[in-house]
């Protein structure tokens, strides 16, 4: 108990001294700028301000966020979530799979096993499906950085969109009944139910996971950080903004499914792609196709795709894959249509 | 004592394994140990995220990697 006393203080002095970082992040970099050798007002110095200012604000974002999400995580687990999902009906059931999705542990190499567990405990596909999608998508690091960066309401149009597509395709690929194109193994499979031992963590094992969580992102993201906030600055500072506008603005019909198509070999880098995302809606980019961009960087992935292909047969998995891009296609061009 | 280690290679699996060993050299255990790495075997012990330490055929924890102490407690 006192140990648990002990974590908690930390903690919460931990938070006002990221607080307090956080809000002196202007003049830090405004102090640091000063020191360069760049004559003020030029390309060169707008792009290295771009960069030392977001460098340490992106840093800061990305280790609250994670380790927030990994304490949160500490009270949600698989089997949790399978129980509450199992028996659930078409509609409600894949809304609360997409909720879920967002604060269920999940790694794309557990992906498998959570998939089986999942379908043979009960949980409809459809519903599994909109886990699946939801779970990589709507992502919290993605989340965080755009309410710091960009800003809530881009934060909260994104969180919107994410979960309403996880849903909605969930709910169509549990219509079309594709159980048979499961693979066959699959379907024959009986599990033992999975009797796996569950114990309460203490607050202090909670506060742990979430500081093991934020070690574990931030050290295996930050070359991706620094490269997409490299390119963000150099954006900023140089690309002309009529040629972006052109390209990527509300106009061009054929950037939606351009960025698309690019975002499906960038996988889970939201650490450098929302820097990147920052600096091109500055220029001028169309909110609609830079969603479109976001969603297939975190939702469409080539290496979940071949994973989950142990369990779907080829043609599940590109229906899977189909009905995902086309929901990410309709609301880049909706986005752009009717709310710019 | 038979332990078995499911997970299909990630680093996390490989971290499980490294933490069972050390904690099986500390305790002077006398065991036979496996990695389990087929997916189909792997989903026949129930569980629904890797990597899983599994101890004379039972699950004993999974998704996570747990800490020395925890670790010397589950092995017992």
């Amino acid at each position: 108990m006192r140990n648990d006393r002990l974590w908690i203080s930390g903690t919460v002095a931990g938070l006002v001294l990221w607080a307090l970082l956080y809000s002196q992040l202007v003049p830090l970099s405004e102090w640091m700028a000063s020191f360069l050798p760049v004559a003020q007002g030029s390309r060169l110095h707008e792009a290295v301000v771009f960069f030392l200012y977001d460098t340490p604000k992106v840093l800061l974002l990305l280790l609250l966020v994670t380790f927030l999400m990994g304490t949160v995580r500490t009270f949600f687990s698989p089997e949790r979530t399978r129980a509450l999902l199992s028996g659930g009906r078409e509609g409600v059931g894949n809304v609360a799979a997409a909720c879920l999705g967002i604060v269920t542990p999940f790694c794309t190499c557990s992906a498998v096993p959570l998939f089986i567990g999942f379908v043979s405990a009960g949980v409809p596909l459809g519903v599994t499906f909109s886990f699946l999608i939801s779970a990589p998508m709507v992502n919290e690091v993605a989340l965080g950085l755009l309410f710091g960066l960009v800003g809530w309401r881009v934060a909260l149009i994104y969180l919107g969109f994410g979960l309403s597509l996880a849903v909605l395709a969930g709910i169509v690929i549990g219509r079309l009944h594709l159980e048979g194109w499961l693979e066959d193994w699959v379907r024959n499979l009986r599990t033992t139910g999975g009797e796996v031992p569950t114990l309460k963590p203490s607050p202090a094992d909670r506060i742990r996971a979430g500081l093991d969580s934020a070690r574990d992102i931030v050290g295996k993201v930050w070359p991706w950080m620094i490269a997409g906030i490299g390119a963000g600055a150099l954006i900023h500072g140089y690309a002309p903004r009529e040629l972006l506008a052109n390209l990527m603005g509300n106009g061009s019909w054929f950037s939606v499914p351009a960025v698309v198509l690019l975002g499906i070999p960038m996988y889970s880098n939201a650490a450098g792609i929302i820097p990147v995302v920052e600096a091109l809606l500055g220029k001028g980019a169309a909110l609609g196709t830079v969603l479109a961009f976001m969603m297939s960087v975190t939702a469409l992935s080539l290496p979940e795709a071949i994973i989950l292909r142990k369990v779907l047969t080829l043609r599940l998995t590109l229906v899977f894959f189909g009905v995902v891009a086309g929901g990410i296609l309709a609301v880049g061009f909706l986005f752009n249509a009717f709310l710019n | 004592m038979k332990i078995q280690i499911l997970g299909t290679g990630c680093p996390k699996c490989n971290a499980l394994a490294q933490a069972t060993e050390t904690a099986v050299r500390e305790l002077g255990l006398d065991c036979q140990m496996e990695k389990v790495t087929d997916m189909q075997e792997i989903v026949s012990f129930g569980v629904m995220s890797t990597p899983a330490l599994v101890v004379d055929g039972k699950v004993k924890c999974s998704g996570r990697i747990p800490g020395s102490d925890e670790m010397k407690e589950l092995l017992k």
